[in-house]
């Protein structure tokens, strides 16, 4: 007898192994599915909500130091230990794991105006206002043995500030010439100067590793080819730049943060137009710092807050402060792009997420869909207003959101003058200027 | 100056200093070269002059200096007397024939063919060359990372870090010797994996496992191995034995094989019972355990296929009758003991129990059982009574029908016309009440009056007085046995209420129902007030008498329609145990639950309404411009005059057509919605040229309820990744593939050729060699390859953006004071290009 019955093959239904997941049958037929739309978005307005309500960034702080801090420093082989100079000449190592100092030095007399680590991360460099260079181990001394720098180098003008090269035993300190010094010795193997002013720091790039960048305080920002022993371009903004900060991903782009609010990115090659001007800070940027992807850099300023900037957006897309955080002298994003340190007037160092609302340790796959999901989401639906408004609104202290109405009115005050001086002068003798030219004095050759 | 180029010289690469080095060899001979035979010269002079006096003849007289002379000469030659400009070659004449003088001349001649060396530089204007020509250098080392950048701005997804560690090889056992337990955790592992001696480098065999195998003689492995070969032998034959026996298909085999078995069971427990009878209690238990679970499943209610299909079958075949009849034993006895549970419950609950078992059993014993004697059904039903009082209402009229039958069961004889089936049933139900009473079998006896059935039930006796003698007999079992025929009614009453309580069942029995309507005059006491409306209502009915019943009934019937609700389909005895039947109910309980809830709602009949007054709303008003008491009076409780409202009425113009006009089930809102329009973008956005590019990219859903999982993961991949606890270091040269730029400027005469990375603005792509042959520090140098073999020197500060412009060297040294040169030339040789970038860095 033929027996009909119904077959199933079982690898349509059965899991290989029982830590599969179940397969579910699904039926995609979008007529199941109505409303794909008015669903996606109220999903993105609900992920945007849910993203405000989870943002807080701030992880922890890390007192200790008995004045304000002036500089950080990140180890470039240790995610968790971090560098710190304050303005009482001591050098603080932090565990950021621990949140805890694992050493204390008395690096300097007076303020510890620059700190660099070597690119192995062995040892770093501290300059400060007592006209020496100083190399410290990045271990601890052994027992009984005394705290005391590897080398110190007598200088006959304070410097301001150090960075070491990238690959190199090579380093560079700027005050009134930059100075390539080799570590081996006590003399510089080449001084750059172009003009006299005193520089206030200087920078190597990441990737082009010959390249250096300083500014200096009468306007100007000089770049400089360490294999060629020359200057190459200067250009002069509006008003002094207090740092730059070079891309580690883009070779040519660096950002400079200037007294004027702004922080202006550059291509090293035109300099006589910025790639981007990014406003909204209501006071002098003090320092700037990419994060290592590249695609977004912090930013730390004299109205006690900071802010991170996208490269390609002109305005910023997160600002954090508290109500104890001073004026912020000195940013670091930490190396694997999820935290940022601020070192602030009043001797605290602070520990933010990178990403607000972003969720710590270690995701389920689950979860991390769900996050990608809602992102995409959020992508996705943010031009429209209710999404738009709930993502873009942050609480600020009453002095920055008074200053930044204060700004705005002076601002079309001034856009309205050059409008009327337009209107009421020959047609076409005066030209607008655009905002990107406007704060470049001039480029020298 | 000089510090400046000795910083320079510290800087340059070793090789670039060798080339500085080299370069002195090239400078243009000074003329000090002769100085060291001047001496010698001079004394041969002297000779010359003593010999000549020696003579006296030809001596020629010194010529007496008499006057200042600015142009005194060390060879007494003087311009005095020709009064003429002193030419070289005057000079040259009278030591035409010297060979010593060959040299000077030669030297003097090559002076005479060189033109004047220009004017250097001033010192800003060389630094500013400088600078000029190494930012050029610099950008165009810069700009071989445009493809890279662009590359990754637009990339949709990037991974940092981006260069993977590389994982290093190195042979286990290495690894393994250089690994040290640090942690207590690791040490312990390891004190452990010591203590066992687990080898780790070689993997092969414990310490144990050798001692093991070598201490096993000869004889013993031999004697092992035939232990084992013996039992594998057992084995399969056992095994083989089964496979026989499983395929043995004589049900006369079978049979006695369980019979055996079962027989072999009983010695066993009674051996056990004298034995040891606290293990035979238990064995009992278990038993009765199985056969709880036995009883828990349904597999013995009639409701199964097999079931079905045998009681089709039954009415031609006398081998399904009897299987048919072996599983209903089998469910009696099952549900034998279930029922004197029920009675102790309801004798605790003082009622009258005695009777109360009968009925049920008489006329549907499985369902009773299985509805009843659930506690939590009871439960139920008694929490939502009053649902069920509702539900007892409009089953009311299917029943009547149905109580003549059920009656003419109970006290008639079966008639002639019911099929084979019915008889069957209605024998079991018989057989079911001997089997309970099978003592007052007299008064049963008239009950059955077919002869037909007679026998069979005899039959049926028969066998189920052997079930009930093997069954334990309760004494109430017997004292109901002991009751008379007069006294079954009271008891019919009695379960009334019980009834009631579960009305499911009930609607199933209608029989009861008649039962207890006609037995309710005497109930006068009824325990369960959720009962009583129902129960006044049959009072009442029963009072009014028999005649009005037929009315009743067909009242019932017409309610009935009205609900349009299926009628039960009637069943003459006892099937209301079939499937169908229950889901029939089941089918009317939904409806009749969802008729309640809505009742009263109109939806239809609302969306009219509704449509009706959107378009009312939407139709454009008429403006009335009436002025009351205006040319006529006016005043509380008048009106303008109709004459009037109709002059000053200015009608409406007839608005476009309704889009819903023609859809019945739709109403189209055209209007604007202020509170949607609050969510809808305004503006375009930025990157999108027209509305309905924007449109599309909102319309696509992204999530997984509209996307396959791998199409989800694509859409909603996040731009940037970074691995949590991974350093990302700078993009390096190498990573995309590059070589590192500090190398690219050192290589010296290397024509090695590269494929450029981006293309020129003409779109040709060329070949450049990115070296030069000397100077390279202070010039612009790039020669390249054009695709058409020509040799171009590129000014590399214009190659900024990917465009070629080229630019002569010659030009060079009166460089870039004009705006960048932008009009390109072919180039000479490297040659060439050779003495202008030493004149270059000479300055």
């Amino acid at each position: 007898m033929k027996v009909k019955m119904l077959s199933r093959n079982p690898d349509h239904y059965v899991r290989e192994t029982k830590l599969d997941l179940h397969r579910v049958p699904r039926n995609y037929d979008p007529t199941l599915h109505p409303f794909e739309v008015p669903r996606e978005y109220i999903r993105a307005l609900n992920a945007t909500k849910l993203e405000r309500v989870f943002a807080k960034p701030f992880l922890a702080s890390l007192d200790g130091h008995r004045d304000g801090v002036n500089c950080l420093a990140k180890n470039p082989k240790s995610l968790a230990t971090v560098l710190s100079g304050a303005c009482d000449g001591e050098v603080k190592i932090w565990n950021l794991t621990k949140r805890k100092c694992i050493r204390t030095i008395q690096a300097h007399e007076g303020f510890v105006r620059g700190i660099c680590t070597r690119f192995c991360g062995t040892s770093f460099f501290t300059v400060g206002d007592d006209k020496t260079v100083k190399q410290w181990k990045m271990d601890g001394p052994s027992c009984g043995e005394e705290e005391e720098p590897l080398h110190t180098i007598l200088g006959k003008t304070v410097y301001t500030g150090i960075d070491h090269h990238w690959r190199e035993a090579v380093f560079a300190t700027c005050g009134q010439q930059v100075d390539i010094w080799d570590e081996q010795r006590t003399n510089p193997i080449c001084s750059m100067t172009w003009g006299f002013d005193s520089i206030s720091s200087v920078k190597f790039n990441p990737i082009e590793t010959f390249l250096l960048g300083s500014c200096a305080s009468d306007r100007n920002i000089v770049l400089y080819d360490m294999r060629q022993a020359t200057p190459l371009k200067k250009v002069i903004l509006d008003m002094r730049t207090n740092t730059i900060c070079w891309n580690p991903m883009e070779a040519f782009i660096f950002t400079a943060a200037n007294e004027d609010y702004n922080l202006y990115t550059f291509d090293m090659r035109a300099l006589d137009t910025p790639v981007m001007v990014h406003m909204d800070h209501v006071s002098a940027v003090l320092d700037v710092d990419y994060s290592p992807t590249g695609r977004e850099f912090v930013s730390a300023s004299f109205d006690k807050s900071i802010r991170i900037f996208p490269v390609d957006k002109s305005r910023s897309r997160e600002v954090y402060h508290t109500k104890r955080m001073q004026h912020v002298i000195c940013v670091k994003w930490t190396a694997d792009s999820k935290y940022i340190m601020s070192g602030s007037d009043e001797m605290n160092i602070r520990l933010w997420k990178a990403n607000a609302s972003e969720k710590l340790g270690v995701l389920t796959s689950r979860e991390k869909a769900a996050t990608d999901y809602n992102q995409k989401l959020k992508e996705k639906f943010q031009h429209h207003p209710h999404i738009k408004r709930i993502s873009r609104h942050r609480h600020l202290p009453k002095s920055i959101y008074s200053q930044i109405q204060e700004q705005r009115i002076m601002k079309e005050a001034r856009r309205r003058k050059e409008l009327n001086r337009i209107k009421h002068s020959k047609p076409g003798s005066v030209q607008m200027v655009s905002e990107k030219k406007k704060h470049i004095v001039a480029v020298v050759k | 100056m000089n510090a400046n180029q000795a910083a320079e010289s510290n800087l340059l690469a070793p090789n670039q200093q060798k080339e500085l080095e080299d370069l002195p060899k090239d400078y243009p001979l000074s003329t000090s070269e002769d100085e060291g035979d001047n001496d010698g010269e001079r004394k041969h002079q002297k000779l010359l002059e003593s010999i000549s006096s020696l003579n006296g003849k030809d001596r020629q007289k010194l010529a007496d200096r008499s006057e200042a002379s600015l142009k005194v000469s060390e060879f007494s030659v003087s311009s005095e007397g020709s009064g003429e400009k002193l030419v070289l070659s005057d000079l040259l004449e009278p030591v035409k024939t010297s060979s010593s003088l060959a040299a000077v001349k030669k030297q003097l001649n090559r002076v005479k063919s060189k033109k004047t060396v220009e004017l250097p530089l001033h010192r800003e204007e060389i630094e500013r060359i400088h600078r000029e020509v190494a930012f050029n250098k610099s950008s165009q080392i810069l700009s071989k990372w445009d493809p890279v950048v662009l590359k990754n701005r637009q990339a949709e997804q990037l991974v940092f870090p981006l260069s993977k560690p590389q994982s290093a090889f190195a042979p286990i056992e290495h690894v393994v010797n250089g690994w040290k337990a640090r942690t207590p955790l690791e040490q312990e592992i390891f004190n452990l994996l010591h203590k066992n001696k687990q080898p780790v480098t070689d993997p092969l065999l414990t310490p144990m496992e050798k001692a093991s195998l070598k201490a096993m003689s000869l004889e013993e492995v031999k004697m092992r191995r035939a232990e084992l070969q013996r039992a594998r032998a057992l084995q399969s034959y056992y095994e083989a034995r089964a496979r026989r026996e499983k395929r043995i298909k004589s049900k006369k085999y079978h049979r006695i094989l369980k019979k055996g078995k079962a027989k072999q069971a009983l010695k066993d427990f009674e051996k056990l019972q004298k034995v040891n009878p606290a293990a035979a209690l238990e064995e009992l238990e278990k038993l009765d355990k199985a056969r709880m679970m036995e009883r828990m499943s349904l597999k013995h209610q009639n409701s199964g296929k097999w079931a079905k299909s045998k009681a089709i079958m039954a009415k031609y075949d006398m081998e399904a009758r009897q299987a048919m009849q072996e599983q209903l034993a089998r469910n009696k006895e099952l549900t034998q003991k279930v029922r004197a549970a029920s009675e102790s419950e309801e004798e605790e609950e003082g009622q009258e129990e005695e009777e109360e078992p009968l009925v049920p059993d008489m006329v549907n014993g499985v369902q009773i059982k299985a509805n009843g004697l659930n506690p939590w059904m009871v439960q139920n039903h008694f929490t939502d009574a009053k649902e069920a009082e509702i539900q007892k209402d409009l089953e009311d009229p299917a029943e009547p029908e149905a109580q003549e039958t059920s009656e003419s069961e109970e006290e008639r004889a079966v008639v002639e016309e019911e099929t084979l089936l019915k008889q069957f049933e209605e024998r079991r139900s018989l057989r079911q009440k001997s089997e309970l009473n099978h003592m007052a079998e007299p008064v049963h006896s008239h009950v059955t009056k077919d002869p037909g059935s007679q026998e069979v039930l005899s039959e049926l006796r028969a066998l189920c007085q052997k079930l009930i003698t093997e069954n334990h007999q309760s004494g109430k079992q017997e004292l109901s046995s002991a009751r008379t025929a007069q006294r079954e009614e009271p008891a019919r009453e009695e379960e009334e209420p019980m009834l009631l309580q579960r009305p499911k069942r009930a609607r199933t029995l209608d029989e009861l129902e008649e039962l207890g309507r006609e037995e309710c005059v005497e109930n006068k006491e009824l325990p369960r007030t959720a009962v009583e409306g129902l129960q006044l209502e049959k009072n009442l009915s029963n009072h009014i008498g028999a005649p009005k019943e037929k009315k009743r009934k067909e009242q019932m019937i017409d309610l009935q329609n009205l609900l349009t609700t299926k009628s039960p389909s009637v069943k003459s005895l006892a099937v209301p145990m079939t499937v169908q039947e229950l889901e029939d109910e089941e089918e009317r309980d939904q409806r009749q639950i969802i008729k309640e809830a809505f009742a009263g709602d109109d939806v239809i009949r609302d969306f009219l309404k509704e449509k009706r007054e959107a378009m009312e709303a939407s139709k454009p008003k008429d403006l009335d411009l009436t002025l009351p008491g205006w040319g006529e009076w006016g005043g509380m409780g008048l009106k303008p005059s109709a004459k009037k409202r109709r002059r000053f009425l200015i009608k409406a113009p007839e608005g476009p057509p309704r889009k819903d006009r023609n859809l019945p089930n739709v109403i189209i809102n055209e209007k604007r919605n202020p509170h949607a329009a609050a969510h809808q973008v305004q503006v375009l956005p930025r990157p999108f040229t027209h509305h309905r590019q924007f449109e599309r990219t909102i319309q696509t859903p992204v999530g997984s309820t509209w996307n396959t999982q791998r199409a989800f993961q694509k859409l909603t991949m996040p731009k940037v990744v970074t691995k949590p606890g991974h350093i990302i270091k700078p993009i390096k040269a190498e990573d995309v593939g590059y070589r590192s730029s500090s190398r690219v400027g050192v290589a010296k005469d290397g024509w090695s050729r590269r494929k450029s990375s981006h293309q020129s603005n003409s779109g040709r792509p060329h070949y450049y060699l990115d070296d030069i042959v000397t100077g390279q520090e202070a010039s612009p140098q790039c020669f390249s390859l054009a695709h058409d073999g020509e040799i171009f020197q590129h000014c590399l500060a214009l190659q900024v953006g990917g465009a070629c412009v080229l630019c002569s060297h010659h030009k060079l040294d009166v460089p870039f004071e004009s705006p960048p040169p932008k009009v390109g030339m072919a180039c000479r040789g490297p040659a060439a290009f050779d003495s202008v970038a030493l004149q270059l860095f000479i300055s």
